[in-house]
């Protein structure tokens, strides 16, 4: 009940964007039973705001600790890269943990730079984000890997119970998380940490661990998320997959209410962030409006929902204005 | 030249979200004057400095130069109207060479174009002027901090400066380089120019300056020649020992005669090359030791490396007798060791969490985060704090940041005593806090040594620590220098051991021939 | 610096124009390649060394990894060399003079493959070998219009990048083609990005917009976007190459198979083969001296079922798209 409440401008904002999309285009809502799964724009909004949604799981740990991640669009390249190349030798299981082993592996390199070497995160995860791309390219030697794996296909176009597997993943790995953090008392340590991590470490809080935790956690979710989106196309696209989506996540994080500053934060909302941003998305495809509007509409949404919070935008800046 | 004084403040005040920061200010500053600015941490030497030279906006009072009102707006402002400061940290571009330094934003030009050449040979005989003969084309970072001080003040100087601010210049040179430096002021002030020097080093108060001005709690407290001020009054001002008697008698009373164990804690020899001079120290159970000095004596310095903060480099820690390896505060926690440290804003609370959140951190960071303590354990052990303490507002959902320091500082006791522990620091526990709590917290301190917890307490307040210490632990200059124990420990004998004349005197530091 | 570097290729130039007919048996290229930022890119430098090995001529590939001071560093090096000819990719149109210039001073050829460069610098360069986007588009609008014949067709198209020219260029190509039949209406179009993921995305909201079968053509700018078009399609329920036909550009191999597969109809090659015209241009202007055009086009070839798709996968597989 509670988080509901906090939740309050992100769910209005969302339905705001959903009634909007309705507005455009009157079949928004409509949904049908098709090949055993469901089928309709609404569905499109969750089955492609996955990708991001899944990045935004890692990187709302990563910005709660007042850190980001750039690198999680190249991760996504890799991961994808590693699971189509793969596919059609191994079985599903070993495709999987293969590649998300790749992004715990660059997860941990970000947080070895962040929390032990010191660097600044955003620099540090530059690295992987420029890097990562050409790791990737390497592994598909710049081509479009396919793959015919039906089992791997399954993560990208099939469905449970009539729910397509990508947002399946998505609710399974937003509770995994959400057990993982707020069953223990990790969801506090992170916070705490982002909030003032001299006086966390000084309360003995592990703060390096914390870090190091987080950015595997962030390479984790990146990794899914390349699966998925190499399932969806039946390939990997070294040069496109992830693409930008970094921006997306960090996008959808600050849609939730985080500060980049670091401390609270909330899972759900940054999940519902990410799906807001594939509303408007889906919104603006199938408005039929000129493609070079795109991104204008999207900026005039983001503002928009932006300024929706913007009582809590304006008390925290009043929190950051007084005097120490 | 004329009677009227080089810089003039009357009356000058500036409060900060209802805290008085400066309270209606007078300072006066004459020609040829080098003129020591005192006070302890929050006394108002900086707002001062800042509301002065413009950075801040003053609330009232006047600002005069050679008699004329001045209200300048930014330090460049400031520095314009013939005010100048330089700061601890110089705030120079180190990438730029010693020349583009000094005449930056003023270079000279020839049909807009910078003269290099002709800047480097102004710039070297500038410096020439303060005994500096160096490469001016080289970067300005690669010298020592003490020539980019110099560069900082040549370059204040040269912008037509009257009057010159030096904000803490010698706090990380050496002798020598003090001695240079020292050596630049006196011909300064022999051009009459007027300097106001900010320091902690008493010796070099006596050693360089004509007057003392000292601050304390944003109020003018003094001003006297520094030939005419001796040294423990001037502690005893600065501290201000006479106005915080009478109140701290009246609550504490006296107090319960009490035997001390073997001790839980024994520091022998603990140090850190360039931190701390090795310091012996014991603490036992149902005993209070205070640890006294002036800010930057080592105080804070001893606590963080007891704790683990800093890493001693020599020197161990016996607990119960046994020696233990500390090597964080993660180690100092599992051996039951509490700090309240002194910054309790960046170093204490996280302001974004609630009340209860930050009491059970501690203790939840013991148990590792995968041993959750339960929403009902941390509601109960919230609760039961608030009660026992006295945290107002009374709600432990409210975020910390929102209460008010004296509630900060218990919450943050709470945080401490929730993992029941056997030694607990306290650094400043009463600073910036109303009297209420002022009182409140001694009481606590007082209740928490009779249940038999050890604690070690580091205070500015002289009568508060010989209220409730057993043992009285002074330091000077980062070492130890004398302890005092049952009837030796009084305010004047903690006094006289901080103000007693430094052994060893810097060759920097002779007074000067008059 | 600069001067010497010159001199000492002028001097290089002249040796080699002085002993040019005992060179010409085996020339040796220099080819600034921009990079291999998509599999056309790998098929063209795979390509190029085969037409060079064809014709026994030498040559040296430089990797400019997208960067235009790289591809410099290269001719700069190519004309100290002395190569007898310079092939460049450029990455862009502008700033290209005095470096060509350097080349023209040492009189070494240079022939821009795949695209061109800005006006000014026209009587810099031998010849420039590229393909005709616009034709491209044209050649994809005709096909269908001859193809849907005089029943209405509602047809959607899945863009380029905004503001790239080539996908600019296939658009007004295809509009062009198509203007003349009245029964061809462009219902809806889109930025597919030119990424399978995008065109994927996009052609789904497209079904869901106008309702699956209501489309009767889809157009896109390149096959990767309509392979995953046909992916969206064929998860709609729909049956590409059937109920709906497409058209695409490029000619990448994984279209081959969708068209073997009956789930796509035609793509329009962008060819890979840009050095062989040079090579051919170049050999001639060495040996003969003849001066080719200032636009040697490459040929916009349409495919379908009918060219045994198959076997053109085959051809194309290991080139590196």
């Amino acid at each position: 009940m509670r988080a509901l409440r906090a939740g309050a401008p992100q769910l209005l904002a969302f339905l705001a964007v959903l009634l909007a999309d309705r507005l455009v285009a009157p079949q928004f809502l409509a949904m049908h039973w098709q090949d055993g799964r469901l089928f309709g724009s609404l569905v499109d909004v969750f089955n492609r705001g996955a990708p991001v949604a899944l990045l935004s799981l890692g990187m709302v740990l990563v910005v709660a600790t007042g850190g980001i991640d750039l690198s999680v669009g190249a991760v996504m390249a890799i991961a994808g890269a590693v699971a189509a190349s793969l596919a059609d030798s191994q079985p599903l299981p070993v495709v999987l943990a293969a590649a998300l082993a790749t992004g715990l592996v660059c997860g941990l390199w970000n947080g070895l730079l962040v929390a032990v070497l010191r660097i600044q995160p955003i620099v540090a995860t530059l690295i992987l984000m420029v890097a990562g791309r050409g790791i990737a390219q390497l592994i598909t030697e710049g081509r479009i890997i396919t793959f015919a794996s039906a089992d791997l296909a399954f993560l990208g176009g099939g469905a449970l119970l009539g729910v397509p597997m990508p947002v399946v993943l998505v609710f399974g790995m937003l509770l995994v998380t959400l057990a993982l953090v707020r069953g223990t008392a990790l969801g506090l340590m992170i916070e705490a940490t982002g909030g003032n991590a001299r006086a966390s470490a000084l309360a003995g809080i592990d703060t390096r661990a914390v870090t190091l935790a987080v950015y595997a956690w962030s390479g984790l979710c990146a990794a899914l998320a390349g699966v998925v989106a190499a399932a969806d196309i039946l390939g990997a696209d070294a040069n496109n997959a992830g693409l930008w989506l970094e921006l997306d996540a960090i996008l959808a994080v600050v849609v939730a209410g985080s500060s980049l500053l670091g401390g609270r934060f909330s899972l759900w909302l940054a999940v519902l962030g990410a799906f807001l941003i594939q509303a408007m998305n889906t919104g603006i495809l199938l408005s039929g409006l000129p493609p070079e509007l795109n991104l204008v509409v999207k900026a005039a949404v983001v503002l928009a929902v932006l300024l929706l919070q913007s009582p809590r935008l304006a008390g925290l800046s009043l929190l950051l204005r007084s005097p120490r | 030249m004329s009677d009227t004084p080089l810089l003039s403040v009357r009356g000058l005040s500036k409060s900060f979200a209802g805290h008085q920061a400066l309270a209606g200010v007078d300072f006066t500053l004459r020609r040829g004057e080098i003129h020591a600015l005192l006070g302890e941490n929050g006394a108002g030497k900086s707002t001062f400095i800042k509301t002065v030279t413009g950075i801040v906006r003053r609330d009232a009072g006047e600002v005069r130069l050679d008699g004329v009102p001045i209200a300048p707006r930014s330090a460049e402002e400031s520095a314009r109207a013939g005010i100048a400061t330089v700061y601890q940290e110089v705030g120079l571009l180190p990438n730029l060479t010693v020349a583009q330094n000094l005449f930056l934003g003023r270079e000279p030009t020839r049909f807009g174009l910078v003269r290099g050449r002709a800047m480097r040979q102004r710039a070297s005989e500038r410096l020439a002027e303060f005994g500096l003969a160096i490469e001016v084309g080289a970067p300005l970072g690669s010298f020592p901090v003490a020539v980019q001080h110099l560069v900082a003040i040549a370059r204040a100087v040269d912008l037509s400066a009257q009057a010159l601010i030096l904000d803490e210049p010698t706090a990380s040179l050496d002798t020598h380089e003090v001695t240079v430096l020292f050596g630049v002021m006196r011909r300064l002030a022999e051009r009459g120019i007027g300097i106001v020097f900010v320091t902690h080093f008493l010796e070099q108060v006596y050693a360089i300056t004509d007057r003392i001005t000292v601050l304390r709690n944003g109020r003018l407290v003094t001003e006297r020649e520094t030939a005419q001020f001796p040294r423990l009054d001037l502690v005893r001002t600065m501290l201000g020992r006479d106005l915080a008697e009478e109140e701290a008698r009246a609550e504490t009373g006296p107090r319960a005669e009490r035997t001390a164990g073997p001790p839980v804690l024994r520091a022998e020899k603990l140090g850190k090359a360039g931190y701390l001079q090795p310091v012996d120290l014991s603490v036992a159970g149902g005993e209070v030791v205070g640890l006294a000095g002036l800010l930057g004596s080592g105080r804070t310095e001893t606590a963080r490396l007891l704790f683990g903060a800093e890493r001693p480099d020599q020197g161990r820690i016996l607990l119960d007798g046994k020696p233990v390896r500390i090597a964080g505060p993660r180690d100092a926690l599992k051996h039951r060791l509490g700090y309240c440290p002194e910054e309790r804003k960046t170093d204490g609370i996280v302001a974004d969490l609630t009340v209860r959140e930050n009491i059970v951190l501690a203790l939840q960071a013991r148990q590792g985060p995968f041993r959750p303590l339960g929403r009902a354990a941390q509601d109960r052990i919230a609760r039961d704090f608030i009660a026992k303490l006295d945290i107002r507002p009374p709600d432990p959902e409210r975020p910390i940041g929102l209460l008010s320091g004296g509630n900060q500082q218990k919450a943050l006791l709470a945080r401490w005593l929730a993992t029941e522990p056997r030694l607990l620091i306290l650094d400043e526990p009463t600073r910036g806090i109303d009297v209420g709590a002022h009182a409140e917290i001694i009481r606590l301190i007082r209740s928490l040594c009779e249940a038999g917890l050890a604690l070690l307490v580091i205070s500015s307040e002289l009568e508060e620590i010989v209220t409730y210490s057993d043992r009285v632990i002074v330091m000077r200059d980062r070492a130890q220098v004398a302890e005092l124990a049952d009837g030796a420990i009084d305010v004047t004998a903690i006094l006289r051991a901080i103000a007693a004349e430094a052994p060893r005197t810097a060759p920097a530091c002779q007074p000067e021939p008059a | 610096m600069r001067e010497s570097v010159s001199i000492k290729a002028l001097l290089v130039g002249a040796m080699l124009a002085w002993g040019g007919a005992a060179q010409a048996a085996s020339l040796t290229v220099g080819f600034s390649q921009i990079g291999s930022e998509s599999g056309w890119r790998a098929a063209e430098t795979t390509v190029t060394k085969a037409e060079a090995k064809k014709r026994g001529i030498t040559v040296k590939i430089a990797d400019a990894q997208q960067k235009q001071e790289n591809q410099i560093k290269a001719i700069r090096s190519f004309v100290a060399q002395g190569v007898d000819g310079i092939l460049l990719a450029p990455v862009v149109a502008t700033g290209w003079d005095a470096v060509l210039k350097e080349a023209r001073d040492a009189k070494i050829p240079v022939i821009l493959l795949d695209r061109d460069i800005d006006p000014s610098g026209k009587d810099l360069y031998l010849t420039a070998v590229t393909s005709d986007s616009v034709e491209e588009g044209r050649v994809a609008g005709h096909w269908l219009a001859k193809t849907v014949g005089e029943k209405p067709c509602n047809v959607v198209e899945l863009q380029g990048t905004v503001g790239a020219s080539v996908a600019t260029n296939r658009k007004k190509g295809f509009d062009a083609a198509i203007a003349p039949h009245a029964n061809l209406k462009l219902v809806r179009s889109q930025t597919g990005d030119f990424t399978r993921a995008k065109g994927k995305e996009v052609m789904e909201s497209f079904i869901k917009a106008e309702g699956g079968h209501a489309i009767c053509a889809v157009y896109a700018h390149n096959d990767d976007m309509m392979v995953g078009a046909i992916q969206a399609m064929k998860e709609a329920g729909l049956k590409p190459g059937k109920e709906i036909l497409t058209v695409s550009i490029d000619a990448v191999p994984d279209i081959f198979k969708a068209i073997a597969a009956g789930e796509a109809n035609a793509t329009v090659e962008l060819t890979p083969d840009m050095a062989g015209p040079a090579f051919d241009a170049l050999k001639a202007y060495k040996e003969k001296g003849t001066v080719p055009p200032k636009w040697i086009q490459t040929e916009s070839k349409l495919y379908t079922a009918a060219d045994e798709p198959l076997k053109v996968y085959e051809s194309k597989k290991g080139l590196g798209y």
